[in-house]
């Protein structure tokens, strides 16, 4: 029950803002509230893999990255170390490590986005 | 398993009347256009909701073909072959239904589209990423009979591409190619500038003689500005010229002349006119186009239209968050939130309060040598729109090969990202 009214509370916030998708909005939460109440279906999308979808254009789906042809390639992500992920991530934000555009995109994510990056990307086969 | 059915079968209630293809018992989302937008959000609602939504492509071309790059098939060093990519891959691996059809029409209360080749489909969502369209009536003279067959846009990569490349082929050493540039917002803001570095490469190496014009309807350079003039005048003086504040008002497309509002006449040997541009003609036809009926408004945790519940539009077609660019890339981290919050809807969960997207946009500026632009775009819960995190982004400091071989890993891996 707690977790009906969370749902609905959080969709009405999204409706509220957008002023001719109110109604709309507010019908989906309805809508929403009633199968929850049943208990949601299907599988949940990890938060890692909904993150990870933002590095996938250059690294690849799941950081499963698909080779250059001149050895200059991006690097994969999938199966790396943790550890050796979110300190590289850590060191692109931080400036410490110098990049042609990490340096750019990871002054984007908090250090707590890093770590879940990182623990997704590890856990994803090469 | 009885929960599971009566789930179903309150999904399938939603949409009485017009139940779905029938004995199927999953929901069924649909998705209008299969290039970068529209594909990836095809691969991804079958990914992430594990083959239990199904999903049915609406694609009229038989093949995707890859805008970002086909500059490079005017500069000389890509063909259109290598852009060119089959979109089986989405059915054959992930399920996706392909119907090669356009629709001719949206009917949101009852949740159904309608197909030129006459078949009736229904949703439980409809994504639509129709593209841009090109609003020809701006430019009354590329309306005569026979004015875009001469007078090409190439600003949707395939046939258009081909034949302005073989058109800069036969332009005799000596001669003007002129681009106009339609006031932002447009497709992929980079590009013109792109394609201007492109043909004057082209042009140093084969025709030194030749000219490159650029009438650019914005008052300065839109994306990458100080890069792109510093390049120019380094590599390709007296090649370009570039002329901002020329808005074009029309066309003679016979005598190859450009006519500024201001009654400015530029003939030139090659003219390319770039069109102002709109949302793709699906969505202004289904009333989805509700920003200065031009763009599509949208929530942007789920892309879920302002204007009708149940459709969700992205890409290009989009009325952009502050800093958003009209890009590939952008549409595909579009594509994303909108699959997941489709698939969370479906089964029942809220979607995710803190989408976040990326954006790099490279560009040749020769064959080889590369600049970029990037951001990261994060949902601010106060202001209901995606925003540049704060000290995220920027360009390069300056053309490099490393970039170029980036580029094209970039364009290797969103193309399997995309098309699986």
């Amino acid at each position: 029950m707690l977790k009906t009214i969370l749902i609905a509370a959080l969709l009405a916030a999204s409706g509220a803002g957008a002023a001719p998708g109110t109604a709309a909005s507010a019908a989906t939460a309805t809508g929403i509230a009633a199968t929850t109440a049943t208990g949601a279906e299907g599988p949940v999308i990890p938060p890692g893999a909904r993150l990870a979808g933002t590095c996938a254009a250059c690294h690849g789906s799941n950081g499963a990255t698909i080779g250059g042809s001149t050895g200059a390639t991006l690097p994969p992500l999938a199966g790396q170390p943790k550890e050796a992920l979110a300190a590289a991530l850590r060191d692109f934000k931080s400036g410490k490590r110098q990049a042609t555009i990490m340096t750019q995109i990871a002054k984007g994510y908090t250090d707590q986005q890093i770590e879940q990056l990182a623990t997704w990307f590890a856990a994803q086969k090469p | 398993m009885k929960r599971r059915q009566f789930l179903q079968g309150a999904l399938l209630a939603s949409t009485v009347g017009c139940a779905a293809i029938p004995g199927s018992a999953k929901p069924q989302v649909v998705v209008i256009g299969g290039g970068y937008g529209g594909a990836t959000a095809a691969r991804y609602v079958r990914l992430w909701s594990e083959g239990a939504i199904d999903v049915t492509l609406i694609e009229p071309n038989a093949a995707f073909i890859s805008c970002p790059l086909s500059n490079l098939v005017l500069g000389g060093s890509r063909r259109i072959g290598e852009l060119t990519m089959s979109l089986d891959a989405l059915a054959g691996k992930h399920g996706v239904r392909l119907v090669r059809d356009s629709v001719t029409a949206i009917d949101a209360e009852k949740r159904t589209l309608a197909l030129a080749g006459g078949q009736i489909l229904s949703y439980d969502r409809l994504i639509v990423s129709p593209g841009v369209d090109f609003m020809w009536d701006q430019l009354p003279g590329m309306l005569k009979p026979g004015a875009q067959d001469s007078v090409l846009h190439a600003w949707k990569a395939g046939a258009q591409t081909v034949a302005l490349r073989a058109q800069l082929e036969a332009m005799p050493d000596g001669g003007v190619y002129a681009m106009t540039i339609p006031p932002a917002p447009y497709r992929c803001p980079p590009g013109p500038y792109e394609r201007a570095s492109q043909v004057a490469f082209y042009f140093s190496r084969h025709k030194p003689k030749s000219k490159v014009l650029i009438l650019d309807a914005n008052d300065d350079v839109v994306s990458k500005g100080p890069l792109f003039k510093k390049i120019w005048r380094e590599r390709y003086a007296g090649i370009i010229d570039y002329r901002p504040s020329f808005r074009t008002a029309d066309v003679d497309a016979a005598a190859r002349t450009a006519i500024s509002e201001l009654g400015d006449q530029v003939k030139a040997d090659v003219l390319n006119v770039i069109p102002p541009q709109r949302a793709g003609a699906i969505a202004v036809r289904s009333g989805l186009a509700n920003a200065n009926a031009r763009w599509c408004a949208v929530d942007f945790l789920t892309f879920e239209s302002t204007q009708a519940k149940h459709i969700h539009v992205l890409g290009d077609a989009i009325a952009v968050a502050p800093l958003m660019p009209k890009s590939a890339h952008m549409a595909n981290q579009h594509a994303k939130v909108c699959a997941a919050a489709v698939v969370d809807l479906l089964n029942g969960r809220a979607p995710d309060p803190h989408p976040m997207l990326t954006n790099t946009c490279y560009s040749f500026v020769s064959d080889t040598d590369v600049i970029h632009v990037a951001s990261v775009h994060a949902y601010d819960a106060d202001k209901k729109t995606l925003l540049v995190v704060s000290g995220s982004g920027g360009v390069s400091a300056g053309p490099s090969a490393l970039e170029g071989e980036y580029a094209m890993n970039w364009a290797r891996n969103i193309w399997a990202d995309t098309l699986g």
